[in-house]
């Protein structure tokens, strides 16, 4: 059973189509790397298979569940996880806050208006092993507001994987880190185990073709090129749509 | 037969009024995406300016549309600053615009008090325009109907200025993408004190000619603004075409309501509103949903 | 952090003792009034500091609840019958209203809202049958609850701070927990939390319900306080009135409510005896919260109070911000 099969997916906005018949099969444990140039959609595909967009046609199946009409915020306890290309943390809060908000949203507690947050230490320690995982843990009670961009990619990170998912989508994790920043993204992204999936878009291509096992090559909402990372970089096609010709 | 062609000429007339109202505070919350709560007290101050000029000031009584001009006028420098002193420091902040606005309206609604007093001012009908015109076995109130006509001028206007000018089609870009805008090298906060003072303008405008028909007194702020609301949600934000149609739909139910059903009028009102929310949230024309 | 639990209790003692420093009946009645008006700006603050749902029209809320108390009231029953009338009736309305505005959020709840507030305005005006329109419904006398008499301005404000205090804590216990938590979430970051697995929608309605019934206390309260209750108390400034009192005091905050209520009250019945401009000045005041202290009275204050802490306590060096290595 694949992890994550996308089949004839299509979106349109008015005229404009984002979303191309789309097909995609990631098996668990794959290393996918989504990559085009800019406007190719990507993000697109994203917002459908979280399910922030609906669909005008097609399928979306998670382990086999057919989650084409489940409501996005059921996606999330369907194990599905996400880091933003934007990032959209909690401003007001310290790290470690960030990071147990995500924590919370999977867990029946979040409807409770009674206990006090503060003294949930299971969430709070949870948190901390997230953060342990990307590096953050030694300035967990810091205020998001006096956080590094760099730091702040990564404490996106911590979240999703906080929430122990079985597919994990990372939108452009590297964009706008500098080098130190990108081998220390690129090693806690190793060091997730195969029992989670990941599907990941990036532009900065050195970085990503080392982490990607199978490739798929979007180009104006359609798949141009896919297969592992020597065949696509060997196709012609894949040259024709990042040079012109 | 008399009844309902003065009930639909006044619907008409009162739906002149709320354009004249409406398309000030759409634009400038298309534009700018502030609700700009104080839009009420501007009506009324240039309504009272305006009876004002046209009752006599320091000896001279001035004509009704010179006096109309300049309240607009007047009212329009006080938008102007208003916002380059005030709205300018808050971008994107909707609780601190809303404070503002407010305590804004608080202050005119409170001077204007302080300066006109409690009491209703009526104020004269142009004399030119006093009076009945017939058609055949019809009569039409005259001023009512050259109402209507200036506010078909004045939506003309506007027309004109968004569609054919060059600061039109740099409002219009930013009422899209106020973003983009910038980027493309819009002056756009420029663009919002011009675009402030004019729908500050238009309100006070609105407010003297309304004066024959409303007459001016303490409270016109709080009985106009949540009609000029309802027709924006109505017709939509940042469309002219929106304006127009939703003060016509509310110039409408409000007179046929009151006439019809006077215990249910409000809820009548605002009906329509909660509907296009419900089903239609950017409003008939809007570009966009608040 | 000791110097806050001192102020606190120091607070609570004034509060009890009050009728004791507070020289006349009518400053006592102020207090009251400024009492179960911070209970009006803690239930708004509930959605519009917390929440992010700015609502112009929660006077028509608490009206709704002071008129089911004048109705029942009127209509011959009892006074226990009359608040537990109002409490549900005014829950369910929320029910209502909160349904019919988080169709929208934003400028579109603001402006939903102000309509709401408007339509329910329009009936108390016009629906003479239920309301007596503006000639409203007048009251005759207060309940003994537990045989405690409450006519007098001392009795009726021991009340009013019991059930302040109660407002108050209840409130303090749901902004720190879970669901707390996710509301100040929904309202900074409502597509992340979607998909973070909260129930946007929903966690916003819950927060409505709960503002709700404190709107409702409040206007119990406000209608065994004013003896009357007429559409004046629902139209359009007093939607404003409880607003600016929340965001001037400190929008999402639990004590800048309070602040903001106290800061009206006093202009409206203390100011407004010796000046009769007191209304420009509210107005005035306002504009220059915004302009001092756009964050409000409690936060601002709280940032100035650490600036000049800070001079004190260093003097000479050079201020250095906090939290940086």
């Amino acid at each position: 059973m694949s992890a994550l099969t996308i089949a004839g997916l299509c979106k349109s906005f008015g005229g404009l189509h984002v979303t191309g018949n789309v097909d995609l099969n990631v098996e668990p444990g794959e290393r996918r790397l989504i990559i085009g140039p800019n406007g190719a959609g990507k993000t697109t595909l994203f917002n459908l298979i979280t399910g922030e967009i609906t669909p005008d046609s097609g399928s979306i199946q998670l382990f086999g569940q057919d989650i084409t009409k489940t409501p996005s915020r059921r996606r999330a306890h369907l194990g599905m996880a996400r880091t933003y290309q934007i990032i959209t943390l909690f401003p007001h809060d310290s790290i470690v806050h960030n990071v147990s908000l995500a924590l919370l949203g999977l867990s029946p507690l979040r409807w409770n208006p009674f206990i006090d947050m503060r003294r949930q230490g299971h969430i709070t320690e949870r948190a901390r092993t997230a953060l342990q995982r990307v590096g953050l843990a030694h300035i967990a009670e810091r205020p998001l507001t006096q956080t590094s961009y760099g730091e702040r990619r990564r404490v996106e990170i911590a979240m999703a994987l906080a929430q122990n998912p079985k597919v994990l989508l990372l939108d452009e994790p590297f964009a706008g880190l500098s080098i130190d920043e990108r081998r220390d993204v690129h090693a806690c992204l190793m060091a997730i185990p195969r029992d989670v999936t990941i599907v990941m878009i990036e532009h900065n291509m050195d970085v990503a073709l080392e982490f990607a096992e199978r490739i798929t090559l979007l180009h104006f909402g359609e798949v141009i090129v896919e297969g592992n990372r020597a065949e696509v970089v060997a196709d012609p096609r894949t040259r024709e749509v990042y040079l012109g010709h | 037969m008399t009844f309902w062609l003065l009930l639909t000429i006044n619907s008409i007339t009162f739906g002149g009024l709320l354009f004249l109202l409406a398309a000030g505070f759409s634009l400038i919350f298309g534009l700018m995406r502030i609700p700009n709560l104080t839009h009420g007290s501007l009506f009324m101050l240039g309504a009272y300016f305006g009876a004002t000029f046209v009752g006599g000031l320091l000896g001279t009584v001035f004509n009704f549309w010179l006096a109309a001009l300049m309240a607009a006028v007047l009212v329009a420098a006080f938008g102007a600053l208003i916002e380059r002193l005030l709205l300018r420091r808050l971008p994107g902040q909707p609780l601190a615009q809303v404070l503002v606005t407010l305590g804004i309206s608080f202050i005119v609604a409170d001077f204007c008090l302080m300066v006109w007093g409690g009491d209703p001012i009526a104020v004269a009908t142009p004399e030119s325009l006093i009076g009945i015109v017939r058609y055949g076995t019809l009569a039409f109130p005259l001023y009512r109907i050259a109402v209507i006509g200036i506010a078909a001028v004045v939506a003309a206007g506007l027309w004109l200025l968004l569609d054919r000018t060059r600061l039109g089609a740099m409002i219009r870009a930013g009422v899209d993408d106020p973003d983009m805008a910038r980027v493309v090298g819009i002056r756009v906060s420029q663009l919002f004190t011009v675009v402030f003072s004019l729908g500050a303008g238009i309100a006070a405008f609105a407010g003297v000619i309304g004066g024959p028909i409303l007459s001016v007194y303490p409270g016109l702020d709080q009985y106009m603004l949540p009609l000029a609301l309802v027709v924006v949600i109505l017709g939509g934000s940042g469309s002219l075409v929106g304006s127009i149609v939703g003060s016509l739909v509310i110039g409408f139910i409000y007179n046929f309501g009151q006439a019809l059903l006077p215990e249910l009028a409000y809820f009548v009102l605002f009906l329509p509103m909660l509907l296009v929310l419900l089903l239609r949230p950017q409003g008939l024309f809007g570009r966009f949903v608040p | 952090m000791i110097a806050r639990i001192i102020a606190l209790a120091a607070g609570f003692v004034a509060l009890v003792t009050l009728p004791y420093w507070m020289h006349g009946e009518y400053y006592i009645n102020v207090s009251s009034q400024i009492l179960f008006s911070a209970i009006f700006a803690l239930g708004l603050n509930i959605i519009a500091g917390y929440g992010g749902l700015v609502s112009l029209g929660h006077a028509g809320l608490l009206g709704i609840a002071a008129y089911s108390t004048g109705y029942m009231l009127q209509a011959g029953f009892g006074h226990t019958l009359a608040i537990l009338a109002a409490l549900v009736i005014g829950v369910a309305s929320m029910a209502v209203y909160a349904v019919l505005a988080l169709r929208a959020t934003g400028i579109g709840f603001i402006m939903i809202t102000l309509a709401l507030g408007e339509i329910i305005w329009g009936l108390a005006y016009r629906w003479i049958s239920i309301t007596n329109g503006d000639n409203g419904i007048n009251l005759h006398g207060r309940p003994e609850p537990f045989g405690f008499a409450i006519e007098s301005a001392r009795n009726f404000y021991y009340v009013t701070l019991v059930v302040f205090l109660v407002s108050f804590a209840a409130v303090t216990v749901f902004v720190r927990s879970p669901l707390g938590a996710a509301l100040m979430g929904t309202r900074d970051q409502p597509r992340r939390m979607n998909a973070l697995g909260y129930h946007v929608w929903a966690i916003r309605f819950w927060a409505c319900m709960f503002s709700g019934l404190l709107t409702a206390i409040s206007g119990i309260l406000f209608v065994y306080y004013t003896q009357f209750i007429s559409p004046q108390a629902l139209d359009l400034t007093a939607s404003a009135e409880v607003l600016l009192m929340v965001i001037s005091g400190g929008a999402g905050t639990l004590f800048g409510p309070i602040v903001g209520a106290a800061l009206v009250v006093v202009v409206k019945s203390v100011v407004s005896g010796f000046l009769e401009r007191w209304n420009m000045l509210l107005g005035f005041i306002f504009v220059a919260i915004v302009i001092l202290m756009p964050e409000g009275l409690v936060p601002g204050s709280a940032r100035l109070w650490r600036l000049a802490w800070r001079r004190l306590t260093a003097p000479g060096k050079a201020a250095v911000p906090e939290g940086k290595p």
